[in-house]
């Protein structure tokens, strides 16, 4: 199914908020997301396989094909280097967080910022025509989201780690370039090492690192999914609108 | 038990039931592969190595099935790895709120799935395309005690879901034509990275590898788990330019291929 998603200014509500935090981050919904242009009948307007990144009808499309994977890649790592960048630069983060969680914490920001960073140079050096083709860098908003709290920051950081690895695994299978979806290896695995000690710092006395909300207990494999599903996750924190029209 | 204090008496040595010239053979190589096999089993090595050779496991061919036997023949390890583990009484059941019983018995469980999912993955066992279990000696002919002293097995799980997070990624380019296996293959991957930062942490070490190091308290015999874990050049772009190497290197994990997976393997076939 052709899917198009429209993202507009989010401008989340306190409950809203408060509901994503009670949920694992693959099951909420947040405010702030219109879908539109979902069209049920694919003979009408077949997906284009070699649609490049860029502005169509004044917004910025994500493309497909591999180029389309990496930009929408580098949209999630936009935000997951955007999140963690505020988490170490709050207010109160030497007070909120003990050693080992300002340890992580930080490793993190390192991390996200760094894939960010890479995704931005790879496709500025892959595109082309980056000037038109690369995705700008996109604003965020987080609405009530208290910085200083550990249990939000945790939370928030356990569904966007938790998000990254389904939108990974699921996106895989969309790579057609063996060296671009080993690129994708090489980030989802650490992805899912931070998932692991951010759940593993909110329930350390547990299974939690890798629990039975995540993993299917009858196969024991890890969540996947594609573009379609991960982008209103996502879209609860980004403010800036683009669309995902030839993406599945 | 209280997990700093035993990383603190958990040395290289310790890990050895004698120390010496194992010690110095453990050193002297620096290469993986059949070397490694070789230097890792430091005594008695004429009196089993025929043996051992003859059981080794080849490496499987790049095609979609290859990988999933691949992928088979490490979950038989790591499954019977846990399974015996749990089963000796090696894993503490009550230190540290009983976290390091929990988290083993949900590694143990996960490997017993990918076990199941992946022999059906394959058309089950009567299939021609089944590979059936090797026997696996997890002592390596008497060098490690696994499942009577807890920093060796812990050790040994670090480096065994190390190893299992490079050598799925190693695969995933065989599995490009097939998009329903290459999907399963990454959700079993992306477990066991969940498995290999929580068994990190237990260690006292980070969820994730720096550089190429093995760690505090990992025996010299694991580098080859390591070895080119150090890359701070991805798709020509510097990881190391912001935050330096550590964070660079850590940033990306690294596969191994399946040659390089299987000289590990085989240490622990016989």
């Amino acid at each position: 199914m052709k899917n198009e998603v429209k993202i507009h200014e989010v401008e989340p509500s306190l409950s809203s908020r408060r509901s994503f935090l009670k949920l694992s981050g693959l099951t909420l919904v947040t405010a702030g997301l219109v879908m539109a242009g979902c069209s049920d009948n694919d003979n009408d307007d077949p997906i284009v396989d070699n649609s490049l990144p860029g502005i169509k009808n004044g917004i910025f499309d994500l493309g497909s094909g591999d180029f389309g994977v990496l930009t929408y890649a580098y949209a999630l790592e936009q935000l997951e280097a955007d999140f963690y960048t505020k988490v170490v630069n709050a207010s109160s983060f030497n007070a909120t967080f003990n050693e080992i969680e300002k340890q992580v914490l930080t490793d993190l920001y390192h991390h996200e910022v760094i894939h960010r960073d890479f995704f931005k140079a790879a496709l500025s050096g892959a595109l082309p025509d980056p000037n038109t083709q690369l995705l700008p860098s996109l604003a965020f908003s987080y609405g009530s989201l208290n910085f200083n709290s550990r249990t939000e920051v945790l939370a928030t950081a356990k569904a966007l780690e938790d998000t990254g690895v389904a939108a990974y695994n699921g996106a895989g299978r969309l790579i057609k370039s063996p060296d671009y979806l080993l690129l994708a290896g090489k980030i989802v695995s650490v992805e899912a090492r931070h998932a692991s000690a951010i759940r593993s710092l909110i329930n350390p006395n547990s299974s939690d690192f890798a629990g039975d909300d995540i993993v299917n207990t009858s196969n024991g494999l890890d969540d996947a999914k594609l573009p379609s599903k991960i982008l209103p996750i996502a879209a609860g924190f980004i403010s800036t609108k683009f669309t995902a029209t030839y993406l599945p | 038990m209280n997990i700093l204090k035993f990383i603190e008496t958990f040395t290289d040595d310790n890990l050895m039931r004698s120390t010496g010239s194992r010690r110095d053979s453990f050193n002297q190589f620096g290469n993986i592969g059949k070397n490694l096999a070789m230097a890792s089993i430091p005594f008695g090595l004429a009196a089993f190595s025929n043996k051992a050779m003859a059981a080794d496991i080849q490496p499987t061919p790049a095609t979609p099935i290859g990988a999933l036997q691949f992928a088979l023949t490490l979950e038989y390890l790591e499954n019977e790895f846990y399974a015996m583990a749990l089963d000796s009484g090696v894993i503490p059941a009550s230190e540290n709120g009983g976290r390091d019983l929990k988290v083993f018995q949900q590694i143990s469980a996960h490997e017993s799935d990918h076990v199941t999912f992946l022999i059906n993955g394959l058309g089950g066992t009567m299939s021609a395309n089944f590979v059936p279990k090797p026997t696996f000696d997890f002592t390596v002919g008497g060098a490690f005690d696994p499942f009577g002293d807890y920093p060796t097995f812990l050790a040994l799980a670090q480096a065994f879901e190390d190893t299992g997070v490079r050598a799925y990624k190693g695969q995933a380019a065989n599995l490009i034509s097939t998009p329903d296996l290459l999907t399963a293959a990454l959700q079993i991957h992306s477990v066991e990275a969940r498995h290999a930062s929580e068994v990190r942490r237990l260690r006292g070490l980070k969820g994730w590898i720096s550089n190429d190091e093995r760690g505090a308290g990992m025996p010299s015999a694991t580098q080859a788990v390591y070895d080119g874990e150090g890359v701070t050049v991805q798709a020509g772009f510097n990881t190391a330019a912001l935050f330096g190497a550590s964070a660079g290197s850590e940033a990306y994990d690294e596969p191994l291929t399946t040659k390089q997976v299987v000289d590990i393997a085989n240490i622990f076939i016989v």
